[in-house]
């Protein structure tokens, strides 16, 4: 009896939800096309060049497939377990250097002092520098003969004379990973300073209250509030160094001396644009995609039980 | 009620570790500048002088000579570069913004399966580093012809910018009242409209801080641009600056001074709008 009138009721909304939907397609359609082509065609087809052999020095051979064979031929090459070694050291090195300066930056710019935000401001500038700008300063400050980190410690009795800092085997690495740090510390201490301003100072007056020392407040009451949040940093950053390129690009040119900054990301560049191997280069990067893929579910996971 | 905000530190600490952060953050840069304003002679003295004895602005014109950066083609290379990068910037930024800023409003508002998915799927895509892409767009872009082209490059900044204005403005647009929007619509607005109208508007400090980040992004991208381009017609400031420094007697002068000036325009904008980038810093949206 009442159908009729409940169906024109009706009607009116499912013709707004379905416009509804449409537009929901049309607003998300740019955006999913442009990704597919640009993420997620290339992660396909950098698959299928994987499981094939395709040189482009030498066109005439075609692409056979090869199966697992340029993975197998990875796993074989010392070369390749080395530059793995590289990322892990600069990546470990380099994340715990940001973390112990990054706490102490954002815990120092917590505290209430006059010029404060001026403080503050000061980390906009190696934050902004351009990466390959910070690749030149360092190469500059770092010179043999005319840089002036040689020419302080000279002075200051530290070296007996200057030093080759990005011809040296052990110094090059450690140099690049200073240089490095000195421009995503701003990022970290930022993260951080993010996650101490919410603690209740409420806390740390009970804390003092009950007597408890500077330090004691720092380890009993600060650290493990900030634990999520350094978690998040944690793996951020650590996603961020596994993928280092840039720097060692422009201060050593070839991931020299001898091989000893030749991380995975500049190993992969090597095969493929030096060597031309694009079927290696791909399994290369495919291998670097797993292990990312893995390092983001674990950042998206700690964001999400963070927030 | 902040009284006392951490109090951590004893006022001595305080003002030694203050020295510490001031001399670690700022001496290099200092010594970046103080190198600028020097001849080629001067910076080549022996023993290093730490006050420039004589100071020139010399650099900041040579280096918009045309020979400035080795090839001498008539027009200024470092202009070139500068202009590319300027052509990029902007067009990675205009490009991920209507597509990211129309798929967040999605995502903010319309129920769809798998959503949540999906803006898992977009976020995770924007840590993935360009070493995973670069082989298989490299292959794209030279069967398309388009290697050494701008388009390709902003094409390929896409991979990270889009993904970041999506999870970015998402986040924003939840935080836009929905009441807003139903009031507008009740008085006769269409969906879209009220997207426009209201929300939008509404949107305008985020859309302007997601903008900037992804503009610095984009000005500072190395790898791509390296491997994309092999002429002055799209090489970006960041590919010119790091060829510069491969070659065998570097200018330090002009060299320090090029990588000084093309930091200038993300200082300055970072300067100008630091609340964005705090508060972008702050949700971890960033690469890097």
């Amino acid at each position: 009896m009442n159908q009729p009138a409940s169906a024109a009721r009706a009607a009116p909304r499912r013709s707004r939800e379905l416009s509804e939907r449409t537009l929901g397609i049309v607003m998300l359609a740019p955006m999913l096309l442009v990704l597919v082509l640009v993420i997620g065609y290339p992660l396909v087809d950098s698959f299928w060049l994987s499981l094939h052999r395709v040189n482009l020095a030498s066109p005439e051979q075609g692409q056979p497939f090869v199966g697992l064979s340029n993975y197998l031929y990875a796993f074989n090459q010392p070369d390749f377990w080395y530059s793995i070694q590289r990322t892990i050291y600069f990546t470990v090195l380099s994340v715990a250097l940001e973390l112990v300066l990054g706490i102490t930056f954002a815990v120092l710019l917590n505290e209430r002092f006059r010029g404060n935000l001026g403080a503050r401001l000061a980390m906009i500038f190696p934050w902004a520098l351009l990466t390959v700008s910070n690749g030149v300063l360092w190469a500059w400050i770092l010179n043999p003969t005319y840089g002036v980190a040689n020419a302080l410690l000279v002075q200051a009795g530290v070296l007996s004379g200057p030093k080759s800092w990005l011809s040296d085997t052990f110094w090059t690495m450690n140099v690049i990973i200073l240089a490095d740090a000195w421009k995503t510390v701003p990022n970290m201490t930022l993260l951080l300073l993010a996650g101490l301003q919410p603690i209740s100072a409420d806390l740390y007056e009970a804390a003092e209250v009950d007597g408890a020392t500077r330090w004691q407040k720092f380890t009993r009451i600060t650290l493990p509030l900030l634990r999520p949040v350094i978690l998040v940093a944690i793996a951020l950053r650590t996603i961020g160094a596994f993928k280092v390129f840039d720097i060692i690009y422009v201060l050593t040119g070839n991931g020299g001396p001898a091989n000893s900054t030749k991380v995975i990301a500049f190993y992969d560049y090597d095969q493929a644009f030096h060597y031309l191997f694009f079927g290696y280069g791909a399994a290369i990067s495919w291998l670097i995609t797993a292990f990312m893929l893995v390092m983001i579910v674990i950042y998206i996971r700690l964001l999400r039980s963070d927030v | 009620m902040v009284m006392h905000r951490g109090n951590l530190l004893s006022p001595a600490l305080r003002w030694a570790l203050l020295l510490v952060y001031l001399v670690f953050t700022l001496l290099p840069l200092v010594w970046l500048f103080l190198s600028t304003i020097q001849t080629q002679a001067s910076l080549l003295t022996l023993p290093v002088q730490i006050i420039p004895s004589e100071i020139t602005w010399q650099n900041y014109s040579d280096i918009f000579k045309p020979a400035a950066f080795g090839e001498n083609s008539g027009t200024s290379t470092f202009l070139l570069a500068i202009r590319n990068s300027v052509i990029v910037s902007l067009g990675t930024t205009a490009v991920a913004m209507v597509f990211g800023t129309l798929a967040a409003y999605a995502f903010a508002r319309f129920n769809f399966p798998r959503k949540r998915t999906l803006l898992l799927i977009v976020l995770g895509s924007q840590l993935l580093p360009a070493i995973s892409l670069i082989i298989p767009l490299f292959r794209m872009f030279k069967n398309a012809g388009l290697l050494d082209s701008l388009v390709a490059l902003i094409l390929a900044y896409s991979t990270f910018s889009m993904p970041f204005v999506v999870w970015i403005m998402a986040g924003y647009f939840q935080s836009v009242p929905l009441e807003l929007e139903e009031a507008a619509r009740i008085d006769g607005a269409s969906r879209f409209q009220s997207f426009m109208r209201v929300s939008l508007p509404l949107a305008a400090p985020g859309l302007a801080a997601t903008a900037i980040f992804t503009l610095l992004n984009a000005w500072d991208e190395f790898f791509f641009a390296l491997i994309f381009t092999s002429t002055y017609s799209a090489k970006t400031v960041p590919v010119a600056l790091a060829e510069f420094i491969g070659r065998h007697n570097v200018n330090w002068g002009l060299l320090v001074t090029g990588g000084f000036i093309a930091s200038l325009p993300p200082i300055i904008l970072s300067l100008a709008f630091y609340r964005y980038i705090v508060s972008g810093l702050s949700a971890g949206g960033i690469k890097g």
